[in-house]
């Protein structure tokens, strides 16, 4: 099997399923042609499919979904670049009023997916490095996946195109070219909704998505030198959330760190969380604790950003704290 | 209105030598500034995003010239031009620059998110289109005030084909707010062409379908900015009537430093930099012999100089402490 960039990945994930599918078309800023997307990522699908099917548009976030969002109703399967996840804030409207609502109120299907490309480290500053997956996750109607290997990537990617609800793919900026792992050729499907153990434990269980799972590895393999046993759970999908995972490796394990790079308030960590206390308190030996980023928006300076990020020394003390309860 | 058959010189504006001397003075700080920034990020002492003005000079310094200190003006995140000619410091700039403490938002909001409140400077906005709204707010207090400033908001070509964009204009002109819209369309946003992304590429005629008065003008040519924006700006502060004027110019770079441009021909950029707009201004102060060869050359010796300063107190200033992070989200 091949070992493929995280990035890579993403950009087979769509080609294959061009290939299989001539419903599946893409749109976005700057992605058609030589440029290929602000990260390359469709670069050479002008050449393979076409015009009609790899779509430069305008500067028009709220068109570029709300014109996926009807295409989809009618059966078309859209695939929408956020050049920055950033800038879904211009489509919001049509995403959680439009999108989100369209199967409840009369039964409108909408088989579509919006990349968001997210995240920070990147040192892009406050307005192109955030966390938007709670917003969305916060709406009905809306799944929200978050891929953090090439492997989850390409299988994520193909299983939301297949979707028949709207779904945002949070891809990682940071990840792209920072991660490589095995991918097998053709297409496969990673299930929304399922969570994946990415290293298993005893001691203390780490719960989160992303780039942070990286950290949370770095953390484990770190604290085993130390006798600390740590299991790192991915959670893939946001929404809908693997319940029955978490609270099974809760559980068995009884002391639970949820991770995020996303700010703390209303985060993802914060469901998680209210969801063990309600449901897996009598297993828990030690209170929840929740490591995200702190409320305040990204900031642009190397060292600042460093330290709004939660990071391995950081993580690894909370959990050698939580260890010690 | 289209672009005039005359093409407007410098004895169809009323501007004093020295003002002149001063305005050219200013479009070679930011060439300078701008070459020295791209310096520093190929030297990895800049990272993130970085978007040179090179080529735009003329349409930020001559609309300044054409405003008064009290106007606000704001731009996208192509900002270092705007922000020069208005007056920041090339030391806060390129400290900001360098995400240091000493930069003008701290290091917080790096090369595309510059302000200097003080010089009426409001920002650089990393949203295409993002700010088009809020020149309006800017706009509507001032008229609530009766203070007699107008808002020059400056956006690129991409803007346009923003919702926000006609939103704002639509408003302004409603509300009779003393806006003055100035597109810089470089033809350009990112890798697509103009003409790809809107599918009526006289931007100026937009003003049509809001019932205000449209120019387009040359943006290498500083005098026809300086009278375009002053005449604009004039009507916005006697009768609250907005504007809309399209600077045709171009970027000489990339969209940002991460960018080779293969998009465009080297014929089409050869072209361009052969209207270089700091050529325009030089030729036509020699002609009026306003200055000297000799002048030209003390004045780039002095600016350098100021700009190698400016990387100096970048490097030697400090990284923000770090619980800088947590202050200012609230007031
Ligand atoms: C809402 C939004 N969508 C996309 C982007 C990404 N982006 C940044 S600059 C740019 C091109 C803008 O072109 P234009 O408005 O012509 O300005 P120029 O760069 O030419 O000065 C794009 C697509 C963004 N910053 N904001
Ligand atoms: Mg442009």
């Amino acid at each position: 099997m091949a070992e493929l960039l995280y990035v890579d990945a993403i950009s087979q994930a769509m080609w294959e399923e061009m290939e299989r599918d001539p419903s599946v078309f893409i749109l976005g800023e700057d992605v058609a042609h030589e440029f290929g997307g602000a990260f390359k990522i469709t670069k050479g699908f002008s050449k393979k499919f076409g015009d009609d099917r790899v779509i430069n548009t305008p500067i028009s976030e709220s068109a570029i979904v709300g014109s996926s969002v009807g295409a989809a109703l009618e059966g078309l399967r859209p695939i929408a670049e956020m050049q920055f996840s950033s800038f879904i804030s211009c489509g919001f409207d049509q995403l959680v009023n439009v999108a989100g609502k369209a199967y409840y109120r009369w039964g409108g299907k909408v088989p579509m997916v919006v990349r968001a490309p997210y995240g920070g480290g990147i040192h892009s500053g406050p307005f192109h490095s955030s966390c938007e997956e709670a917003y969305f996750v916060h709406t009905p109607g809306l799944k929200v996946v978050a891929p953090s290997t090439a492997y989850d990537a390409k299988g994520l990617l193909i299983a939301s195109i297949r979707d028949n609800n709207p779904v945002i793919y949070f891809e990682h900026k940071y990840l792209y070219r920072r991660i490589r792992d095995e991918v097998p050729e053709g297409p496969y499907v990673v299930p929304l909704g399922k969570a994946d153990i990415k290293r298993p434990g005893d001691d203390v269980l780490v719960i989160t998505y992303g780039a942070m799972v990286h950290v949370a590895l770095e953390s484990a393999a770190k604290l085993e030198e130390e006798g600390i046993s740590v299991e790192v759970l991915d959670l893939r999908s946001l929404c809908p959330l693997d319940t029955e995972m978490i609270l099974e490796e809760t559980s068995k394990i009884g002391k639970v760190i949820v991770l995020h790079e996303a700010n703390r308030s209303c985060g993802v960590g914060a469901e998680v969380s209210s969801i063990i206390s309600e449901e897996a308190f009598r297993y828990l030996e030690a209170p929840i604790v929740r490591l995200t980023a702190p409320d305040t928006p990204v900031p642009f300076s190397t060292p600042l950003e460093n330290y709004y990020l939660p990071d391995e020394p950081r993580v690894s003390q909370a959990i050698r704290d939580l260890f010690d309860y | 209105m289209a672009a005039k058959e005359k093409i407007t010189g410098i004895n169809d504006v009323d501007i004093p030598a020295d003002k002149l001397r001063q305005m050219y003075y200013d479009m070679l700080m930011i060439r300078r500034l701008e070459e020295k920034s791209a310096q520093m990020y190929q030297q990895g002492k800049i990272s993130g995003f970085c978007h040179l003005y090179v080529g735009q000079e003329a349409v930020a310094v001559g609309a300044v010239a054409a405003l008064s200190d009290d106007d606000y003006v704001m731009t996208s995140y192509r900002d270092h031009g705007l922000a020069l000619a208005r007056g920041m410091t090339p030391n806060v700039l390129m400290a900001e620059l360098y995400g240091k403490a000493t930069g003008c938002s701290k290091g917080k909001g790096g090369s595309m998110h510059l302000f200097d409140v003080e010089k009426n400077f409001i920002g650089g906005y990393g949203i295409v289109g993002g700010h088009l709204p809020l020149a309006i707010g800017y706009g509507f207090a001032s008229k609530y005030r009766k203070d007699n400033r107008v808002t020059a908001c400056f956006f690129g070509d991409g803007s346009v084909a923003q919702g926000a964009f006609h939103e704002s204009l639509n408003m302004a002109a409603l509300w009779e707010l003393p806006v003055v819209f100035i597109c810089e369309n470089n033809m350009y946003g990112m890798g697509t062409h103009v003409k790809r992304a809107l599918a009526h590429d006289n931007i100026y005629d937009q003003a049509q379908a809001y019932d205000m008065p449209g120019y387009q003008l040359i943006g290498n040519n500083i005098f026809d900015v300086y009278l375009k924006v002053k005449q604009a700006g004039d009507l916005a502060r006697k009768t609250g009537t907005p504007t809309l004027i399209e600077a045709r110019t171009y970027r000489f770079r990339g969209h940002s430093m991460s960018d080779p441009a293969t998009y465009r021909t080297k014929e089409e950029v050869d072209e361009q930099k052969g209207k270089d707009c700091l050529t325009v201004l030089k030729d036509a102060l020699i002609k009026e012999k306003i200055c000297k060869e000799d002048e030209f050359k003390e004045m780039d010796s002095e600016i350098k100089k100021i700009v190698a300063d400016s990387v100096e107190f970048s490097e030697k200033s400090p990284e923000p402490p770090l619980d800088a992070l947590y202050e200012d989200v609230f007031v």
